[in-house]
């Protein structure tokens, strides 16, 4: 049986409370929202706090309101309640697409966006019980010093294994953090780390307390993910693809792209940004032609190790294929309106 | 809500009061115990099951305040003053709750392992969508895994038993029962 280690378990009402209580706990607290990345992880003995605070029953962490024509979204919204919110299936479909293949219907309803967003690297060799890991030898996530998929690197190549943090990324979202020294406020880009153990810019006392959505103008957003499951599984690849469309005369846009941003997940630490494929696509009516070439730019610095499901060369492969799926599904949602 | 129990030393006994199957309880654990600890170990209900005990599976099943969730990564101390239901809870009367007939009707339980927690997961389906058609079934039911029955059998199984719940005089089919001939 796979049981959690002991610890006392807090349920603050407020985010000073909160704050208060992981300040008492120090190094030893940890936070947590739906549990169900937290609680496998202290299973595994991947994670070993002695204080866990819950953020759950803090009033102002939930909901999701519009503000400024964006929209602030609480991260203790189960994924289940923000794929079915009307503002999000309305104006953000893509934050529910993604949202709603997270994992199962029965995890949905527990876990939150915020967890999604925050959710730990991912590994073979990590995601493994204490005496699996003890009989290989520890890894450099968690109590050893070597790297099992790449011995000879100096890094830790766990994957980052998000659904929305990608889309996040894409659609250039704010996070708002609260620490002791106040708040303060992060692009979603900013957010991350390519880095398998180190793989949040958020401290460890702070806590994400509101996501903000950028205003429903002008833009367009899909996300595709490949896993070998359609439930359950963790992406071994997503892709978000987001786009703003030249405006035109009147409200209508021109069918040109202005700007775009490709964001693939599952192939790197972090959500990784690829620049030089939203590039190929400005100017340009997506036509096949420039698909083409942004698919070839995803697919060049993609660099999936052999550290999850599926061969990784082939993974690398369908880098290509997913990418130009997601964006002639945009062309498609484009002619379609 | 009540307010939250006082925290307790990590070693100690906490104790909380919940509703289990439209009965009151109060139970003492110790406070990083999960629900399904709880259930299965302090309050004696071995219908919920254990199985991957990392929220891979499904099999423990059960529905706090009717949504269905995996007992196996909620904390007890998490449900003070909520409603929790168990298999345990569906039979009334001394009779077996629609869904439980029409499963042992069709032969949607072989090993029956996953069989609680297909029964809660169907049933939240139902009381929200009282007429599911095959792709919501598979939907609702597609967080649980059954190594058994290739889920064609639980199904049918849950569209008849809503069937029965919505009052019409719904019969298994004979190719539901005994193959195509």
């Amino acid at each position: 049986m796979l049981r959690l280690p002991s610890f006392t378990y807090l349920q603050p009402r407020t985010l000073e409370e909160a704050l208060a209580m992981k300040a008492d706990a120090g190094a030893e607290g940890m936070y947590v929202a739906g549990g169900t990345d937290l609680y496998p992880n202290m299973k595994r003995r991947h994670q070993e706090p002695r204080t866990v605070i819950s953020l759950m029953g803090i009033r102002g962490l939930g909901g999701c309101e519009t503000r400024d024509g964006g929209c602030a979204v609480g991260p203790c919204m189960t994924l289940t309640d923000l794929c079915s919110h009307p503002t999000i299936r309305q104006h953000y479909d893509t934050v529910a697409q993604a949202a709603g293949l997270v994992s199962t219907p029965l995890l949905r309803n527990m876990g939150t966006l915020g967890g999604n967003l925050c959710l730990d690297t991912r590994c073979n060799y990590y995601n493994q019980t204490y005496e699996w890991r003890q009989a290989i030898d520890f890894c450099m996530k968690k109590d050893g010093h070597i790297c099992w998929v790449a011995p000879s690197s100096p890094r830790c190549w766990a994957v980052s294994s998000s659904d929305v943090a990608p889309v996040m990324v894409a659609l250039g979202a704010e996070y708002v953090l609260v620490g002791p020294g106040g708040e303060r406020v992060v692009p979603a880009a900013r957010f991350y780390h390519n880095d398998g153990i180190n793989y949040l810019t958020k401290q460890p006392d702070e806590i994400l307390c509101r996501v903000r959505l950028p205003r429903p103008d002008g833009w367009d957003a899909v996300y595709h993910k490949l896993r070998r499951r359609d439930s359950f599984d963790f992406p071994v690849l997503g892709v978000a693809t987001w786009v703003q469309w030249q405006p035109g005369n009147g409200k209508r846009e021109t069918g040109r792209v202005a700007e775009a941003r490709i964001v693939l997940g599952g192939v790197a630490s972090w959500p990784q940004e690829v620049p030089e494929a939203g590039a190929a696509l400005a100017g340009t009516s997506l036509s096949d032609e420039a698909i083409a070439a942004a698919a070839d730019a995803a697919y060049r610095p993609a660099k999936p190790m052999d550290n999850t499901d599926f061969d990784l060369s082939w993974r690398k492969q369908m880098t290509r294929v997913y990418v130009s799926r997601a964006l002639a599904e945009l062309r498609r949602r484009r002619s379609a309106r | 809500m009540p307010p939250p129990p006082a925290p307790a030393p990590a070693d100690a006994k906490t104790k909380i009061a919940l509703d289990v199957n439209g009965e009151p309880v109060e139970v003492a654990f110790a406070p990083h115990k999960t629900l399904l600890e709880v259930l299965r170990e302090d309050l004696s209900l071995t219908g919920t099951k254990h199985g991957c005990e990392l929220g891979e599976c499904g099999t423990c099943t059960v529905r706090v305040d009717g949504m269905p969730v995996l007992s196996c990564l909620v904390l007890a101390l998490a449900c003070a003053g909520r409603r929790v239901r168990t298999v345990e809870g569906m039979a009334a009367g001394g009779k077996l709750h629609p869904l439980q007939d029409a499963f042992a009707e069709l032969g949607a339980a072989q090993c029956g392992y996953c069989t609680p927690a297909f029964l809660l997961a169907a049933e939240a389906l139902i009381a929200g969508n009282p007429r599911p058609d095959r792709d919501d079934i598979k939907r609702a039911l597609s967080g649980n895994l059954c190594r058994c029955t290739g889920y064609i059998k639980i199904y049918e199984a849950v569209e008849l038993a809503a069937a029965r719940m919505r009052g019409e005089r719904a019969e298994p089919t004979p190719e539901s029962l005994y193959g195509v001939r």
